[in-house]
């Protein structure tokens, strides 16, 4: 069973890449669905069994490491390959009626969603440095082919940014992975793990760690280093914008979580962990402020996006030299708040997408008056919205109380205040939405009523987001898997 | 010191030179030619660092093969993009006319 | 037992339910929305009745899981949750009735009533909530859906209103959380206990409990309207007036002296909360909004704005009878959890009455109004009465026993407080009483609406003439079984030993 659900995981992406590359748009999405339901099965699948049995090594095409390929199962990983599958699925479904097919080259989406899938499920298994780099580098060329896929100076424009600043972190990471090698001659994350706790020191290894994590802060559009992601994630087309910033950021926090939480103990240092939190909390109330002032609704979410992406380094700090106990509080923290994220920005791309189309304008204050038509994507928005400020009953409370728990029990207590600060701020912008949405000043009475599916799907994601937190528990328990055998 | 050591260090100031283009340079070509630059420093790195002990390691080879394919589709991928862009706009940079009114979606 | 774990979730279902019918009907389809807005109020009514009896003879209704590891999510129905529950359920009805009156043929009422009910769910779930973190949820969410409400005019005044409401509330909301999550680092997850969780405490947590306290009330006091949080309440007045009779009445403002309460009773306990010094603070701070409400009330030429004023005044008598110390003055407070919400539902229905009816918005617009709407001008005058302290109406219950439990804990200018309380009651509420019946009227009304035979539309006649029955109810049967009065000793016969 278990070779078929590996096998299905990575080649199922891929093929239907290939598949998906000549025929025009409406067969692609044909055989797209099809794919989609497939994949979604298998991941699907593949949680259950590591929900069952716990986690494991598999080795691609039985080659072993370091030449072959080898990928690392457990309850993380498995919990971020479901947590694809289901944006996927969704930005996938929604991406196939809310693209036009009259225009020739949006077919070119399915083959590079699909890419980026096969990239993305290669990111949370990969087990050793070198397949993370090839799996990063193949999701920013899909994604920066995703973003030119609006056609657009402007588009292209933020594309190209964009790729620049990907290559530039991707080189980061590769040098530092280079640096790494250099000193234990391994690529396996576990392997150096090992022979860094085998207490000798390595000077050179710390510089390596420091400028891996410094390319994987671009990638993810870590603060002050997030010029490129507001543009890129403001101009692509809403299910491109909603695949990137929830998925496609997260795959390089993630590398570089997994690097912290392996080698962060050791070859960090507790000014690199700080630094890298404050840069975090700046992220927070900057981005949640531009945010607030942006007149186009999706910058705003973009820059939401910047926001939220802070929260997530405040992993650093808050599992260096600390108690266990609070090591594992931050994890789970930050892993529930990267899943909720995930599915709320999602839904409000998604959601803005649809209002964009039921106005007519990106514009703020054109929303005036559409709340009286109770538009779907309007709830979708500000149900993704209460995630995203940390309001319960949604995942992004439960992720907040952990990480307020987390600061507190480590003793770090002004984390507590970017916490609630930012949750503050986001409701400022959250609600200047909202409430633009509710002005009776205008006399429009004419707005588009997008296609029922366009309008379910986000109220899913956002439905799914608000509801994490009463299933939070379940969750945590597959995901905490391998944090007790130690990675 | 050994001769893949010196590798190792030519590569770090391959690296630095094209770290300082790619930030510095204005033209989007200049800066993809940077770009390159300092992938190249970075498998001098990868490839001189991990030999320097005298023991031939394929590994690294192996890797810099991947990177270099790696690399040459991301600078295909730059220049359909870069020369795409010129086509549209008439620029070879990315800051000018960074205010105009850029259209929906 | 199943059963028990369900009638909760059912309460809490039934507006949750009819919030997610309502959003989906068309906004053309009043008669069902009507049926589907009485039908769950009534529903709601009858389980929570149910629940009544069931408490009132020691049975438990408890459903719990883990929403995290170590935090507990909890519904329990004790004797205080029913009495907030008793209270929402009752006035959900009757403000139901009014608001399908008071909003008809006025356009987004699928958007209203949507968010009415998932106020009045956010307000079960307050009461039911068994521990601070499940309360903490529904104090959120009650804000959220209170929101869209205090817009819903859509005008700038409204947004601005919305937005203060915002920042107050979430701020205030921010600041619960850090004391919930502070209580919770020190001593882990606490369900609310009769009697307290601190009546042992080391000396290690009794330093750092007072700031935990601090933190608590201050954050709910946002919402309970404490000087110096009250600045949103008088600005809210903009919102129709179903909303501000509910706002004030049951649901937010209450919402924050409950969680005074539940804090006050069951998380620290009254008696360890009283040898650590933190109720002089408190009964300093609610003796200052009382007399601080009243005397801005005075001031106010709007009716709506007068009563938001006499409402920040009013809600501090529930704190004011926490802190007293003793079983008599925290019965007084209690009991005027419920008085006060009957009886300034009621004015507030009376003010929406004549704002609909005559188009009088001040208080110098109601000059005869007495002699045009008599059923309504009674129920002012008897509700008015009630705030006052005239016996036997309600609000005379809660004086008597607010000034008895002073004394007998020997705090004698607690009584001066509410002696000079009850003379600014009278002195913002006569001039209103004899406007409405002994000034003549001289010019016509700003904007009058007939209805046929009855003084206004009956969706808006009977609610404040039931509600004014009650007031009167209240005072004359306090001694029987099941009145609020009844219920509160009971209350607090099992929070603090005879």
């Amino acid at each position: 069973m278990t070779p078929w659900l590996m096998a299905g995981l990575l080649f199922t992406p891929l093929a239907w890449a290939v598949l998906t590359l000549f025929p025009a748009f409406r067969l692609g999405r044909v055989l797209t669905r099809l794919g989609i339901l497939a994949q979604f099965l298998v991941a699907a699948g593949l949680w259950m069994t590591v929900a069952q049995d716990g986690g494991f090594y598999y080795p691609l095409g039985g080659w072993k490491a370091p030449l072959g390929i080898e990928l690392r199962v457990d309850g993380l990983a498995v919990t971020f390959v479901v947590l694809t599958a289901v944006v996927a699925c969704a930005c996938g479904w929604h991406a196939g009626d809310y693209l036009s097919p009259e225009t020739g080259r949006h077919r070119y989406f399915w083959p590079l969603f699909w890419f980026l899938w096969a990239g993305l499920n290669g990111v949370w298994l990969g087990a050793d440095l070198f397949n993370l780099y090839v799996g990063l580098e193949l999701i920013s060329l899909c994604s920066v082919g995703l973003v030119a896929l609006a056609g657009n100076v402007g588009a292209l424009r933020a594309a190209i940014r964009y790729l620049l600043a990907a290559l530039l972190g991707s080189l980061a990471y590769l040098l530092g992975v280079a640096l790494i090698y250099g000193q234990f001659g391994s690529l396996s994350l576990a392997g150096i793990q090992a022979l860094v706790a085998s207490a000798e020191s390595f000077p050179g290894a710390g510089v390596g760690l420091f400028i891996m994590i410094l390319g994987l802060a671009l990638k993810t559009a870590l603060f002050p280093l997030h010029g490129w992601l507001p543009p890129a994630h403001g101009i692509a087309k809403s299910p491109v914008s909603a695949l990137l910033s929830a998925l496609v950021v997260k795959a390089s926090f993630y590398i570089a979580a997994r690097l912290w939480l392996a080698l962060g103990e050791e070859l960090g240092s507790f000014v690199l962990a700080q630094a890298v939190g404050v840069a975090g909390a700046l992220a927070v109330i900057l981005g949640s402020w531009l945010a607030f002032c942006q007149s186009r609704l999706k910058q705003v979410v973009a820059y939401s996006s910047v926001a939220q992406i802070g929260y997530l380094f405040l992993l650093f700090p808050l599992t260096f030299g600390v108690p266990d106990s609070v090591v594992q509080l931050a994890q789970q923290g930050i892993a529930l708040q990267v899943i909720s994220h995930a599915l709320a920005k999602a839904a409000m791309f998604l959601a803005a997408g649809n209002l964009i189309l039921s106005v007519g304008s990106n514009r703020v204050e054109a929303l005036a008056g559409v709340s009286r038509f109770l538009p779907f994507s309007l709830f979708s928005f500000a149900l993704a919205g209460v995630s995203l400020m940390g309001l319960p009953p949604s995942g992004g409370f439960t992720a907040k109380w952990l990480l307020l728990q987390a600061s507190l029990a480590s003793g770090q207590w002004w984390w507590l205040a970017v916490l609630l600060l930012g949750g503050l701020l986001s409701a400022a912008y959250v609600f200047r939405i909202y409430r633009a949405s509710f002005v009776e000043s205008r006399g429009q009475d004419q707005f588009y009523h997008p296609p029922r599916v366009l309008e379910a799907i986000p109220m899913m994601l956002a439905l799914m987001s608000l509801c994490l937190g009463f299933v939070s528990e379940p969750v945590l328990a597959v995901m905490s898997l391998p944090f007790e055998e130690g990675g | 010191m050994s001769v893949s050591l010196l590798y190792a260090f030519a590569g770090v100031a391959l690296c630095a030179m094209g770290g300082l283009g790619f930030t510095v340079l204005e033209h989007l070509l200049r800066k993809l030619l940077a770009f390159n630059l300092m992938g190249s420093g970075v498998f001098l790195v990868l490839v001189g660092l991990a030999q320097h002990r005298g023991v031939p390691d394929p590994v690294p080879q192996a890797m810099v093969l991947t990177g270099i394919v790696v690399t040459i589709a991301a600078t295909a991928l730059a220049v359909v993009l870069m020369r795409r862009y010129y086509h549209l706009s008439g620029q070879t940079g990315l800051v000018v006319c960074e205010e105009r009114k850029e259209p929906m979606e | 037992m199943a059963s028990g774990a369900l009638l909760p979730v059912f309460a809490l279902m039934t507006s949750l339910l009819a919030s997610l019918i309502i959003f989906t009907l068309p906004e053309d389809r009043g008669r069902v929305r009507t049926l589907v807005n009485i039908g769950a109020a009534l529903i709601k009514l009858a389980l929570v009745a149910v629940m009544i009896r069931g408490v009132a003879i020691g049975q438990e209704y408890l459903l719990a899981f883990d929403m995290l590891p170590g935090v507990e999510f909890v519904l329990r129905a004790d004797a205080l949750a029913m009495l907030f529950a008793g209270l929402s359920a009752l006035l959900w009805l009757l403000t139901t009735i009014y608001a399908i009156g008071y909003l008809e043929a006025s356009p987004n009422r699928s958007r209203f009533f949507g968010f009415f009910s998932l106020c009045v769910a956010s307000t079960m779930g307050i009461a039911l909530a068994g521990n601070l973190f499940t309360f903490f949820i529904f104090y959120e969410m009650l804000t959220l859906s209170t929101y869209p409400l205090v817009v819903h005019r859509g005008t700038p005044k409204a947004l601005r209103a919305g937005r203060n409401y915002l920042i107050y509330t979430l701020t205030g909301g921010a600041v619960l959380l850090l004391g919930i999550v502070c209580l919770h680092g020190l001593v882990g997850d606490l369900r609310f206990q009769e009697g307290g969780h601190f009546a042992g405490a080391g000396p290690e947590l009794r330093g750092a409990l007072p700031w935990v306290f601090f933190l608590l009330v201050s954050g709910l006091g946002v919402k309970a309207a404490l000087v110096p949080l009250h600045g949103w309440l008088p600005q809210a007045m903009v919102a129709p007036a179903p909303v501000s009779a509910l706002l004030h009445a049951v649901a937010v403002v209450k919402a924050g002296a409950f969680g005074i309460v539940r804090v006050v009773f069951e998380v620290f306990g009254l008696e360890s909360a009283q040898s650590m010094g933190l109720l002089s603070v408190l009964v300093v701070v609610a003796s200052v909004t009382i007399l601080y409400g009243s005397a801005m009330a005075l001031y106010q030429v709007d009716l709506k704005r007068r009563l938001a004023f006499s409402t920040i005044s009013q809600v501090s008598y529930i704190v004011l009878g926490l802190c007293l110390f003793g079983p008599v003055g925290a019965a007084g407070g209690l009991v005027h959890l419920v008085n006060q919400g009957i009886m300034k539902i009621t004015l507030f229905f009376c003010a929406g009455n004549y704002a609909e009816t005559l188009g009088a918005h001040r208080i110098d617009e109601l000059d005869g109004a007495g002699k045009r709407m008599p059923g309504t001008s009674v129920a002012f005058t008897i509700a008015a009465f009630g705030m006052i302290g005239a016996p036997p109406l309600a609000g005379f219950i809660t004086k008597w026993m607010l000034g008895i439990g002073a004394l007998a804990e020997g705090m004698d200018w607690v009584v001066g407080v509410l002696i000079l309380s009850s003379v600014l009651n009278a002195a913002y509420f006569l001039p209103i009483l004899h406007r409405l019946w002994f000034r003549e009227r001289t010019t016509p009304w700003p904007k009058e609406y007939r209805w046929g035979r009855l003084e206004t539309s009956v969706w808006l006649f009977w609610p404040p003439l039931m509600t004014a029955v009650m007031t009167m109810a209240i005072g004359v049967f306090a001694a029987m079984p099941f009145s609020p009065l009844a219920w509160v000793i009971l209350i607090v016969s099992r929070e603090v030993a005879l």
